[in-house]
């Protein structure tokens, strides 16, 4: 059944929102965005057509709030509702009520949706379909013999787990059959010692598992496709970082199987629309095991539209509006390799804690054939503590995966982000490694090399001078700029670097690494523009250069004795110093004294938010006694909880927020008083 | 054939504009700058220029090992001690507190020099003044060297401090003193002590600044004792620094002696007594950086128009600098202290001046005196300078080019290599006397700012007539070739033994006596000892420092009119 959709509301915001409103004009298809209060001048608001506002930042008020969105869809006159991902893309009351309301949800059926939400049920469909799913027994006959009867179906290795358990206790692995019994009593001993439960359920052991998916597409008719596979095994804290299409390793005849299961999944549940079928994949064995279904489009989606050449939005747009699928599966390509790394606020170097903040200096590569760079910010905007911390996608195409990867790597270092602190150093580094390179991955990757992956890449002297030159030159221009605005424009006092009578300038300067390391200068300043540094225990280099400015960038350019070397740079606060190079991301700190710490300092004595978030525990009330490392309050950041402990022993003085209010990092939030 | 002809109407508009564009240009640049170039012969292939080269290189080296010497050097046991008193070194105080990259304009390096026989040696007189940017306005800073006896005040030291204070106030600049001193040498009290310009005068300096708005800000970074203690208690805002800053009336020992009361140091005048009990001081600093960085503060919140340094007086317009023709290494060529500094200003001028760009007033008239106008680092000056001694024409033309420039307010400079006026017969009746004094009268009556530059000799009347320091210029610089003194040596010797009662024998004796005592007094390192002028720099630096000095100058507002004296007829 064809519909018109002339008008959509997208209810999401940032990259996703952005991202279909390119798509949607394409078609003539008008676009209304909303927005929370901290939204309104967000990216997607200019680029829709026309924006509404809907409630208060945090998102059970705004983007989740199904009768305020409803409301504008009615007054702004939409046809469809596009639900992005996240938020209400997998919600099907929402879905429902979109069509009660004689609205196009931009998604699969409310049924669908519901059949893949819960994934016992999901499982147990695709089990009858015929679509392999992970071998196991979840049965309440606990006898033994049955219990290794089960086992030798399912094949060893294999997994006991507590039904009860958790934390990894009343957990086993069992590599031989000779063992299983002995393991079995051990899980069921811990198991009733820790839950009082000693019923266990058990399930294949996937050795180095990997996670591919398959996008999937079917139509109003019937008609369903894939569009090959994705491999996004890099994840931390369960959430991907690097996706790419094709997944390594996989030759066509699996491609073919894995597809045709994932469309088999999809028809299971009479899908509709853009869905991706993940599985679990066994790389010694090839097997490949059914997890779940996502039933709305993915963040990772522009990998796939690198090489099959389709615009997978437009897609959804078509079928909504009742038209057939554009391409039939055999007319649907596999060209090159594409890869996508998830630039995020976030910092790595400390469990990949979620930042936000403003992003000072935003300066990323332009899209071309071969690079998208999909995001919803642009500099000087703030990342919320609101939303998800994704800053920017990056998603290139390479006619190999080598050359793919090379270009992500090539491409990741000209993302220069400064404000707050981000992935992209680790994700260089994961973008060159040697073993990702070989296709060596699985879904632990990041913890079993986090030492090479986080390890910080040492400056080189050079580097080191660079950061100073960035600086100096930076100082000049400022206070160039100032007399600019006079009428002594060429003020010799200024123009005249560091000139001295009979002598020369000599400053020192401590630059403070990104490892903390501490590196002591001496710079000295000579004549016709020209600089000696002096690295403490580094050497001394001798150095000019000047700065190019446009629009988008700083370019340093260096002279050293036998070198020339460019850069970019950036410096904030006249105090950090941020170096795109190369070799890699640098950043620096200028080292000051003691006294302006102060401000920070005071704060250590009490309870500090580590990072922006919301408080969502206050644990204590003012009176109440606590001692050092007591919790005191909990802080949610982006779907995760800190609990923020006492730093000291004594009363509680003060508590200076209350639940549901938003802290910025460092915000001083428990005092204590030691008595 | 059609495309042929398309080619040369193609080629006919561009050399119509070739041809146009120059003319164009021309006429841009005359208009822009009608200034006639100094065309002169330097050649620094030629063997006078390698002779002059290689006498400068000599007089430099040891302009720059004297410098070394006895200004930069520092004790070594005097340094460790006060660095071990978590103290900065005074030119790194001075650093730190200065914007980052300014430019310092430092004063009389040798001061003190050789200056009291007997005595160690006094690095820059014990203290170090200039001026530099802080916050964004130009300061004159005059900071203590406790390294150099213990910062205390010789005669030496007192001049110094009063000569910045006095720069302070002629460009009225705010001024910040980093006080490290353990108060007057008592040793030397009668030449300090109460004379007109004497320690006393620094406090009565500040008063008087403090009225006219001038800022005075004290930063206590050691010892202030005795007369010192006055300087930040007369500062408009002052700093401590705790642990290392005290100021008292009477130290420990003084007062155990005065009243018999036992005290210590801290108790007596520390940062805790002044910043919280006293009221002496009213900022607490935790160190030597962090007293500077407040102060730096302190600037940014002066509100003083005038010394705002992004304001310059609107009297003077300022071009874009243009390098000279010339680099500066060449006045090496060109100087040659070995025959007498017997050289042409003009080719002086032309190292020294935007594009070497110089406009001649009354070129064939009175030719002994040069006078022209030219740019510095874009900014507008008249230049006056010797080619010889100075005539009745050179008089009158100097007179009258100094009304020029004070009619329209252009700052003036001199540049010295002169002789003295003419003597004799001829010369008195034409009443050289007279014109020469209509010169003083021009120049010490002139509203506008003065630079004086001695580059060559620096001779009796001709020192005056040229605005030597008596005549107070705004700045006096010395190149390390020149002489100065009130006559030659050997005129002064044959005026002496001419008029001496000796006996003819020991005349000769006497004549080389009196030959070798002017030829020290006359060196530019005895001058800037007993601080004769602001400083003896390195010709290749006079471009920058004269802008600098330049820039300094033209700060304040210039009178529209200059009130003359009565010009002798």
């Amino acid at each position: 059944m064809r519909k018109q959709i002339s008008k959509i509301l997208i209810a999401n915001r940032g990259e996703i929102a952005c991202r279909i409103i390119r798509s949607a004009r394409k078609l003539g298809i008008r676009t209304v965005a909303v927005y929370s209060e901290v939204d309104e001048n967000s990216k997607n608001v200019l680029m829709s057509d026309e924006a509404y506002f809907i409630g208060k930042a945090a998102s059970q008020e705004s983007y989740l709030n199904q009768e305020k969105l409803m409301t504008v869809i009615k007054q702004s006159h939409c046809d469809a509702v596009h639900p992005g991902y996240g938020f209400l893309s997998e919600n099907a009351i929402f879905s429902e009520y979109c069509s009660q309301n004689d609205v196009i949800f931009i998604g699969p059926p409310a049924s669908a949706i519901r059949d893949m939400g819960i994934k016992s049920t999901s499982k147990n469909i695709m089990a009858k379909a015929g679509v392999p799913i992970i071998p196991g027994y979840h049965g309440d006959d606990q006898t033994n013999s049955l219990l290794k009867e089960e086992a030798t179906r399912i094949g060893f290795p294999l997994m006991i787990k507590a039904i009860h358990g958790g934390g990894g206790k009343g957990m086993r692995i069992v590599f031989d059959k000779n063992d299983f019994l002995n393991q079995l009593e051990s899980a069921r001993r811990e198991s009733l010692n820790s839950f009082g439960n000693d019923s266990v359920l058990l399930e294949k052991f996937i050795v180095a598992p990997r996670h591919i998916e398959v996008q999937v597409f079917a139509d109003q008719y019937g008609n369903c496709v894939h569009l090959n596979e994705r491999d996004c095994s890099i994840q931390r804290r369960h959430q991907k970082v690097i996706e790419e299409a094709p997944a390594p390793g996989i030759n066509e005849s699996l491609r073919q199987e894995i597809g045709s299961a994932a469309v088999q999944a999809a028809k299971a549940v009479h899908y509709v629309g853009a869905g991706t079928v993940e599985f679990i994949y066994e790389p010694t064995t090839k097997n490949f095991f059914f997890m779940e279904m996502n039933t709305r489009l993915q963040v990772e989606h522009p990998i796939t539209e690198m090489i099959t050449n389709t615009d997978l939005v437009e897609w959804q747009l078509r079928v909504a509006a009742g038209e057939e699928l554009p391409m039939k599966q055999e007319n649907i390509p596999l060209n090159g390799h594409s890869v996508e790394a998830r630039i995020y606020a976030e910092d790595p170097y400390n469990d990949f804690l979620p930042g936000a903040g403003p992003l000072t200096y935003f300066n990323v590569p332009e899209n071309s054939s071969d690079t998208r760079l999909e995001t919803g910010v642009r500099q000087g905007d703030t990342v919320s503590v609101y939303y998800d911390p994704l800053i920017a996608k990056l998603v290139v195409w390479g006619s190999n995966r080598k050359e793919a990867f090379s270009k992500l790597h090539s491409r990741l270092l000209e993302c220069h982000i400064t404000g707050l602190n981000t992935n992209i150093e680790f994700l260089t580094k994961l973008s060159t490694n040697e073993k990702l390179l070989r296709g060596e991955v699985n879904t632990a990757f990041i913890d079993e090399n986090k030492n090479d992956l986080l390890s910080k890449t040492k400056p080189t002297p050079k580097i080191i001078v660079e950061a100073v030159l960035g600086l100096i030159l930076h100082e000049e221009e400022r206070q160039l700029q100032e007399i600019q605005n006079s009428n002594d424009k060429y003020d010799p006092f200024t123009c005249e670097r560091g000139f001295r009578v009979n002598s020369s300038y000599k400053r020192n300067l401590k630059l403070v690494g990104s490892d903390n390391t501490e590196y002591n200068l001496n710079i000295t300043y000579q004549k016709s523009n020209s600089f000696t540094i002096d690295i403490e225990g580094m050497g001394s280099y001798s150095i000019s250069g000047h700065l190019e400015k446009d629009s988008k960038q700083n370019t340093l350019i260096c002279k050293f004795s036998d070198t020339v070397t460019k850069c970019n740079v950036a410096i904030d606060a006249e105090k950090f110093i941020h170096l795109f190079t190369n070799e890699g991301i640098f950043h620096f700190e200028v080292w000051s004294p003691k006294f302006e710490q102060s401000v920070l300092e005071s704060g250590i004595q009490n309870a500090v938010a580590p990072m922006p978030g919301i408080v969502s525990k206050v644990l204590v009330d003012v009176g109440s006694r606590v001692t050092s490392g007591d919790p005191v309050l909990v802080l949610i950041a982006m779907k995760m909880e800190h609990t923020i402990k006492s730093p000291k022993s004594g009363l509680v003085k003060n508590i200076l927020y209350e639940v549901g209010q938003s802290v910025s990092k460092n915000a001083l939030l428990v005092e204590v008083e030691e008595e | 054939m059609a495309n042929s002809n398309l080619k040369m109407t193609y080629v006919r508009l561009r050399s119509i504009r070739k041809c146009l564009l120059p003319i164009w240009e021309l006429k841009q640049q005359r208009f822009l700058h009608s200034m006639s170039t100094i065309k002169c012969d330097i050649n620094e292939n030629s063997s006078e220029f390698k002779e002059n080269y290689s006498h400068m290189n000599s007089v430099m080296q040891t302009f720059h090992q004297t410098l070394a010497e006895n200004v930069f050097k520092i004790d070594s046991r005097s340094e460790k001690y006060h660095l071990s008193k978590n103290k900065i070194l005074v030119r790194e105080r001075i650093n730190k507190l200065l914007d980052e990259g300014s430019s310092f304009l430092e004063f009389s390096q040798l001061a003190g020099y050789n200056l009291y026989p007997g005595e160690e040696k006094l690095p820059s007189g014990g203290i170090v003044t200039g001026i530099g940017k802080v916050s964004g306005n130009l300061c004159v800073i005059v900071a203590n060297d406790a390294t150099v006896k213990g910062g205390s005040y010789y005669p030496i030291t007192v001049k110094k401090h009063l000569r910045a204070q006095e720069i302070a106030d002629d460009n009225r600049l705010p001024c910040i003193y980093l006080v490290d001193s353990g108060g007057a040498n008592l040793r030397f009290q009668d030449q300090l002590f109460t004379d007109h310009d004497s320690f006393g005068k620094v406090f009565w300096n500040m008063a008087l600044m403090s009225a006219k708005g001038l800022s005075q800000v004290a930063v206590v970074m050691g010892g202030c004792t005795a007369g010192g203690a006055y300087i930040p208690s007369m500062a408009d805002e002052s700093i401590i620094v705790n642990k290392t800053g005290y100021i008292f009336l009477a130290g420990p020992p003084l007062v155990k002696a005065a009243t018999g009361e036992t005290v210590g140091a801290e108790e007596l005048g520390g940062s805790n007594l002044h910043c919280r009990v006293s009221g002496v001081t009213d900022h607490y600093a935790e160190d030597d950086e962090h007293a500077l960085q407040i102060a730096r503060r302190i600037v940014k919140h002066i509100n003083n128009e005038k010394a705002l340094s992004s304001r310059l007086a609107s009297s003077s317009v300022h071009f874009k600098p243009k390098p000279p023709l010339y680099p500066a290494e060449y006045l090496y060529g060109i100087l040659n202290p070995h025959k007498k500094n017997a050289f042409d200003i003009k080719k002086i001028i032309a190292c020294l001046v935007d594009g070497s760009e110089f406009d001649e007033f009354k070129a064939n008239f009175g030719e002994t005196l040069v006078t022209g106008f030219a740019r510095i680092n874009g900014y507008l000056v008249g230049i006056l300078g010797n080619n010889g001694v100075m005539f009745s024409e050179s008089a009158l033309k100097g007179a009258h080019f100094i009304e020029l420039c004070c009619q329209r307010k252009i700052p003036l400079i001199f540049m010295h290599n002169i002789t003295g006026f003419m003597v004799g017969k001829d010369a008195e009746t034409g009443g050289i006397a007279k014109h020469g004094a209509k010169m003083l009268t021009a120049l010490s009556c002139a509203q506008v700012p003065i630079i004086t530059l001695i580059v060559g000799g620096s001779y009796g009347a001709g020192n005056y007539g040229m605005c030597g320091r008596p005549f107070k210029p705004n700045f006096l610089y010395t190149w390390p070739n020149a002489r100065i003194s009130i006559m030659g040596g050997e005129q002064a010797a044959d005026v002496l033994i001419t008029i001496s009662k000796q006996p003819e024998n020991e005349k000769a004796k006497l004549k080389k006596q009196i030959m070798d005592e002017f030829d020290v007094q006359s060196s530019p390192y005895y001058g800037s000892a007993r601080l004769w002028d602001d400083g003896v720099i390195d010709p290749v630096d006079t471009r920058k420092i004269l802008s600098l000095s330049l820039s300094v100058c033209l700060k304040r507002t210039i009178e529209d009119r200059a009130q003359f004296g009565i010009f002798r007829m």
